[in-house]
């Protein structure tokens, strides 16, 4: 193997070198996740709003835009999630014997759960695309956005799909146990990348809660709101009911009489 | 009686070194590499030389009991380095470092090796700097200084309280490289058990390992011991728990000569004892008698009240108190040397004036610089010890004055060497505490570690040559009989130690601690005949019930530490005896070694002229200006006086006086 | 006072070991930890039995050799001290302590508390060096050093090497120890030339010593007797990223461990 494969071969193995991935795809992920909420909020701009935004989404570079988005992050997120995973065998195994009377000084409780909570985030993340990307739910991928028939209507979907106690509740715990995650892992960043030092510690610190903080309320208000019908499906009805009489649309599945 | 050849190198003594250096025989490279050296001991004195000997060329095998070289008692010096820099400009030179490192110790020393430590003494801090040990800097960027033990030019590097920890990281790191390297091997948790010598020399040594028990031999051109002092024979002293003087102890078995045991420093500042159960004492750097006052209640029932409890400290006005040291020594005060300090607490105490629980402790006061210098200014200076000494007793020195009392710290004496460290044992070599050349009576604060150093880095990678050049090497082998024969006794001394196993009646610990108490009422602080006699009288009893009914549960052949402390107890009690003896044998006081016999009185001239006071410390030039260097003649026997006359070219004996 | 101590004892590395209680009575206050196992110890050695062994040869905090997990504490839950400096003042009569060895697979048990520590010499001999031959150094005030490097010098150089930080991270890393004995020599400006080989070298050994990897949990600040801090083991991650890239497309030549 030529010296430059070898070193990153080297790099890869090394605890250092896989904690920098970890750092590095978790900004990504990071900064996906702030950029998602920020669409998903569009919600509340009312059902043009969001539905144009997410057609924009697919039809970018006539459509490749959006793959290349997701197979960006589907890289981040496996590499994140195979460095992660190796990182805490190693760890368990550097730990043969366990103490038995054990007690912790400061370490906080997320920082000692990344893993459960990092596993508990991927089960949600697959669940939500079979969710939301695939729909697998016949009933979320029919959804025509009434104005333009043509194309889907995921501001009705969204809605929709949180209905009833038990998705909006999954979304809560994930969406909790998320934060949890980034209330270590974002502070985390900084120290890893060798950023981080007592002066600038209680900066890093804020920064992490601020940026979980938001991502927290961001993503719950949707859900939340959806189950307590605070922004109504009915405006989408309405023009159901208009294009039915005008014969586009044949029936009205999918929508709560 | 042999007479000892010193082999100090002929001309002016500023040139003997430098001479010796360009003449001295050399080995060439293609054959260093064929000649297998044993360092045993890792700290400041074995690290640097097993370090420096691989750089060489030189196979290198080195030992120490502790788990890591890293870790020998090297590393608990605090106060710090001297060196002969001058940066201070305060006009030291390597003539002054000379001079006041021979007059500190007495006149006991040798004149020759004193000035070789002052020459290399630079030399060191460079060697140190390029290692990485970070010394105390100014803003500037350069290095800092302080004055140490009364010095008048401040000479001594420091790195905080922990110098002696930087200096042997550095020396570690340095070690660690070389094994690395395959230079050097290295062998942790190994203790020394015996010296095996071969046609009269020293050729290798009998090991055991403290893991598996099991003892072994290694065979070398030459042999190294660097393996520290031996103040625990005292039981209690400043030393860690481990430093023993077995290995120096069985190479005198084996025919070395053993020099000036009974010089031992007693270090004026330590944390007194608090109980029976005490298992070392706690030194509280010296530079606490600059602004705190030492003082005792000037009456016996008001100390008594003190010790029940019934009165503190503060409640003694101060006309009820005695600042002895102030008051006997008024140009000193309370910055006396450390011997003469350390006796006066001891006479506090003797007086029953002592202050602590036990009645052995005096106080060590800062109310007064506290209440002149403010609080912070007091903290800024002394904030670290405050707290350790806090740590340790419970009590805030800054609302009570401290307790302290003195304790064994250093031992000056050790294996006879020569001016090429070579023991009267061809191939044995000493270096360190361990051996007794450059300290006399009484070592100045900041100069062990430089010896340490000097002696490992600089003087016997350039004196082993002088011997190696005659050897052929690899000549022995672990092969030879005599291997065979030292390692059995090894094996029957440890059965004869084991043979109660849990059954014996006492434990290790309650020996060592008799032992120590002995040798510290007798052969402590202040000797005199009777005493001395008293205690060689009873030394021989210890180590009949100590060979009788020692306890040592467990097996020989697993990690057993009582059979390790057995075994070094085992050679104090024997070492106890020599010592009293030298201290029998030296009728004068010098530096360590007070005999009360031989102090002023009103009677001398000295004292008429008000030159010194009546009750110090009378040196007799006439007599005992040499070098007691002991020769063992068997067990329960008194060994043999060999004398090394201490000849000063340079310098004529003086008289010390601290009026 | 009186107390109840639960000790780990362990006959010999291959001995599966168990937690064993003892009274211990009539324990002066003013006492030190280690001196109440000394007491405890001529207790046991009373009955004949094999004390209890561990590892200890300064008693004054400095040589590191001391290494009990009091409480579920390296160096017991007082801040900045080591073992041998934990006196019994600071516990209540009638109290239960419990005594183990410091835990890791690169730490392996030799006996009862005492653990084999050699990995870490083994870091050191990787790297963790300046490499100056005897006798070749330049005059020592040849290179002023600012006091502030000096001192952060200083700082990471005061770790004892006593394997707290190991035993105290979940994931028994020792990235504190490495980071500090790193920092001091890469600070100073006489280490800087093999700064990058020191660190590539000391990481990987380090990782094939066994130890884990570091999750920034901050739990080895907390123990360490010497009161190093993590900011060390953020240097550490930078200095081997910088120097993991030279390795890669620079100059620098490829490094393997151990
Ligand atoms: C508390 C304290 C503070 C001090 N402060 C200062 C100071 O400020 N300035 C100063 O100059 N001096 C100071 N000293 C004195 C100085 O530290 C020592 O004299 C010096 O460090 C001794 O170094 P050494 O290498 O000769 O022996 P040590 O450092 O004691 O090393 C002895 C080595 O020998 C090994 N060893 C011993 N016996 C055996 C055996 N039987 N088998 C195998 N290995 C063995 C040990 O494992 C160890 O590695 C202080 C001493 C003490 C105790
Ligand atoms: C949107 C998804 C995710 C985001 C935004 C995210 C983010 C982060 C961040 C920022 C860190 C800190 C990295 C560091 O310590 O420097 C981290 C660490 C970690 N992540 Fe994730 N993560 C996500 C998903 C996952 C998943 C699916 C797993 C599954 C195993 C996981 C497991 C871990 C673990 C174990 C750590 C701790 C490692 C460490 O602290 O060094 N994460 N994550
Ligand atoms: C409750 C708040 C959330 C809502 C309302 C929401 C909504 C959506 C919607 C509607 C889509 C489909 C977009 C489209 O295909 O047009 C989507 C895709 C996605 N969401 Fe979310 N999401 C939420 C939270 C999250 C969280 C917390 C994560 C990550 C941990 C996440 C990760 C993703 C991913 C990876 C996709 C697939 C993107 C793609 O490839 O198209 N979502 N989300
Ligand atoms: S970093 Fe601290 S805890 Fe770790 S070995 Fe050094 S001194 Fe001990
Ligand atoms: S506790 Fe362990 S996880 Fe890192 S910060 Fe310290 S090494
Ligand atoms: S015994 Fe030396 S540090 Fe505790």
């Amino acid at each position: 193997m030529n010296s430059l494969g070898k070193s990153l071969c080297l790099f890869w193995h090394s605890s250092i070198g896989k904690k920098i991935v970890v750092a590095v795809t978790g900004i990504l992920l990071v900064g996906f996740l702030l950029g998602h909420m920020a669409g998903n909020l569009l919600l509340f701009a009312g059902r043009d709003a969001l539905n144009d935004y997410a057609e924009f989404l697919h039809h970018m570079l006539h459509g490749t835009g959006i793959w290349i988005a997701r197979i960006g992050l589907l890289i981040s997120l496996v590499l994140h999630v195979f460095a992660t995973i190796s990182l805490t065998i190693h760890n368990r195994a550097a730990r043969n014997a366990q103490y038995a009377h054990r007690a912790t000084v400061q370490a906080t409780k997320s920082s000692r759960i990344m893993a459960i909570s990092g596993l508990i985030i991927l089960a949600f993340v697959v669940f939500h695309i079979l969710h939301f990307t695939v729909r697998i739910d016949p009933e979320l991928a029919n959804m025509k956005d009434p104005a333009q028939p043509d194309r889907h209507d995921v501001y009705g979907m969204v809605l929709k799909g949180f209905e009833g106690p038990l998705v909006p509740a999954f979304y809560f715990v994930a969406i909790t146990l998320l934060c949890s995650h980034l209330s270590h892992g974002i502070a985390s960043i900084f120290q890893t990348l060798g950023l981080r030092s007592k002066k600038t510690e209680k900066a890093t610190k804020a920064l992490g809660w601020a940026i979980t903080a938001l991502l927290w309320v961001g993503f719950l208000v949707i859900p939340l709101t959806a189950y307590l019908k605070l922004v109504s499906n009915n405006g989408a009805k309405q023009a159901g009911i208009e294009l039915i009489k005008q014969g586009t649309v044949g029936d009205l599945t999918g929508y709560n009489q | 009686m042999s007479s000892l050849n010193s082999a100090i190198p002929s001309g002016p003594l500023a040139e003997k070194w430098t001479k010796y250096k360009s003449s001295a025989p050399l080995i060439n490279p293609a054959n260093k590499r064929k000649f297998t050296v044993i360092v045993v001991g890792s700290g400041l004195a074995g690290g640097s030389a097993a370090a420096t000997l691989s750089e060489l060329g030189y196979k290198v095998k080195c030992f120490c009991y502790q788990d890591s070289p890293r870790r020998a008692h090297s590393i608990a010096a605090q106060g710090g380095i001297n060196a002969a820099k001058n940066y201070q400009n305060d006009g030291d030179s390597v003539w002054r470092l000379f001079y006041d490192t021979l007059k500190g110790g007495d006149f006991r020393s040798r004149e020759a090796n004193v000035h070789r430590l002052a020459e290399v003494s630079t030399h060191i801090i460079d060697q140190c700097v390029a290692q990485g040990v970070p010394f105390a800097r100014e803003y500037g960027g350069l290095l800092a200084n302080r004055s140490f033990g009364g010095a008048q030019v401040s000479r001594t590097f420091y790195a905080r309280g922990q110098t002696g920890q930087q200096l042997l990281i550095g020396c570690y790191q340095a070690l660690e490289k070389e094994i690395a390297r395959g230079g050097v091997q290295m062998h942790p948790r190994t203790e020394m058990m015996d010296l095996v010598t071969v046609k009269g020399h020293a050729k290798g040594i009998v090991v055991r390992d403290l893991v598996t028990g099991k003892v072994s031999s290694h065979a070398a051109d030459c042999v190294i011991l660097a393996t520290g002092g031996y103040g625990n024979v005292f039981y209690l002293s400043t030393n860690a728990m481990g430093c023993n003087v077995m290995a120096a102890f069985r190479a005198y078995k084996r025919g070395a000569f053993f020099a000036n045991p009974c010089y031992t420093q007693i270090h004026p500042t330590c944390i007194p004892v608090s109980g029976d159960y005490q298992s070392k004492l706690t030194l509280m750097s010296e530079s606490l008698r600059n602004d705190g006052r030492i003082w005792v209640p000037k009456s016996r029932d008001v100390a008594a009240k003190i010790r029940r409890g019934e009165l503190k400290a503060s409640g003694v006005k101060d006309d009820d108190r005695d600042y002895y040291l102030e008051r006997k020594y008024p140009s000193f005060g309370n910055l006396a040397p450390r011997d003469i300090a350390s006796r006066s607490a001891k006479e506090a105490c003797d007086d029953q004036r002592g202050v602590a629980k036990s009645g052995l402790g005096v106080y060590l006061d800062f109310r007064e610089s506290i209440g002149r210098l403010g609080k912070s200014t007091i903290e800024a200076r002394y904030g670290n010890l405050f707290q350790m000494y806090n740590k340790i007793t419970g009590e805030d020195p800054y609302s009570q004055p401290m307790q302290i009392y003195p304790a064994v710290h250093y031992t000056m004496g050790g294996l006879w060497v020569d001016y090429n460290l070579m023991s009267n044992l061809p191939g044995l070599h000493v270096l360190g505490e361990a051996n007794f050349s450059d300290h006399g009576a009484n070592r100045l604060g900041a100069s062990a570690l430089m010896q340490g150093l000097a002696d490992g880095y600089f003087v016997i990678p350039s004196t082993l040559p002088s011997y190696l050049v005659n050897q052929k090497p690899g000549s022995v082998t672990t092969a030879a009989p005599e291997f065979r024969e030292a390692e059995e006794a090894v094996n029957c001394r440890i059965k004869s130690l084991m043979k109660n196993g849990g059954n014996g009646k006492r434990t290790v610990d309650s020996f060592h601690r008799e032992l120590g108490l002995l040798v510290w009422d007798k052969c402590g602080m202040a000797r005199n005949q009777s005493g001395l006699e008293e205690a060689l009288a009873k030394i021989p009893k210890i180590r009949e019930e100590f060979w009788q009914c020692v306890k040592i549960p467990g097996a020989a052949s697993n990690m057993n530490v009582e059979l390790e402390k057995a075994g070094r107890v085992a050679d104090f009690i024997d070492f106890a005896e020599m010592t009293c003896y030298d201290a029998l044998n030296r009728e004068e006081s010098c530096g360590g070694h007070f005999r009360e016999e031989y102090q002023f009185t009103e009677a001398d001239e000295d004292v008429k002229s008000g030159y010194t006071n009546p009750g110090e410390a009378k040196r007799r030039d006439d007599l005992f200006a040499y070098v007691a260097a002991w020769g063992d003649k068997g067990p329960g026997i008194k060994p043999e006086l060999n004398k090394e006359d201490l000849i000063f070219e340079a310098l004529k004996p003086s008289v010390r006086s601290y009026k | 006072m009186n107390l109840t101590l639960k000790v780990w004892r362990q006959a010999h590395p291959s001995d599966k070991g168990s937690i064993c209680t003892y009274a211990a009575k009539d324990i002066p206050e003013d006492a030190s930890f280690l001196e109440m196992l000394d007491i405890v110890n001529e207790q046991i050695l009373g009955k004949g039995d094999d004390p209890i062994h561990f590892d200890h040869d300064c008693r004054e905090g400095i040589c590191g050799m001391c290494s009990l997990n009091i409480n579920g504490v390296p160096h017991s839950k007082e801040k900045g001290i080591t073992t041998c400096q934990v006196h019994m003042r600071k516990f209540r009569d009638g109290d239960t302590i419990w005594i183990e060895p410091f835990r890791a697979k690169a730490f392996p048990v030799i006996k009862d508390l005492v653990i084999d520590r050699s990995a870490f010499d083994r870091i050191i001999a990787a790297g963790g060096f300046i490499d100056v031959r005897t006798g070749s150094a330049v005059d020592a005030n040849s290179t002023p050093i600012s006091k502030p490097d000096a001192d952060a010098a200083f700082d990471a150089a005061a770790c004892i090497g006593c394997g707290a930080c190991v035993a105290a991270c979940k994931n028994a890393s020792a990235m504190l120890f490495v980071g500090a004995k790193a920092a001091h020599l890469n600070l100073l400006p006489q280490g800087k030339p093999e700064k990058d080989r020191r660190v590539l070298a000391m990481v990987r050994q380090m990782d094939s010593e066994g130890f884990g990897n570091c999750t920034n949990q901050y739990e080895c600040e907390a123990v360490c007797p010497k009161e190093i801090s993590a900011d060390v083991i953020a240097k550490l991650n930078r200095d081997y990223a910088k120097a993991a890239l030279k390795e890669a497309v620079g100059s620098e030549k490829v490094v393997t461990g151990d």
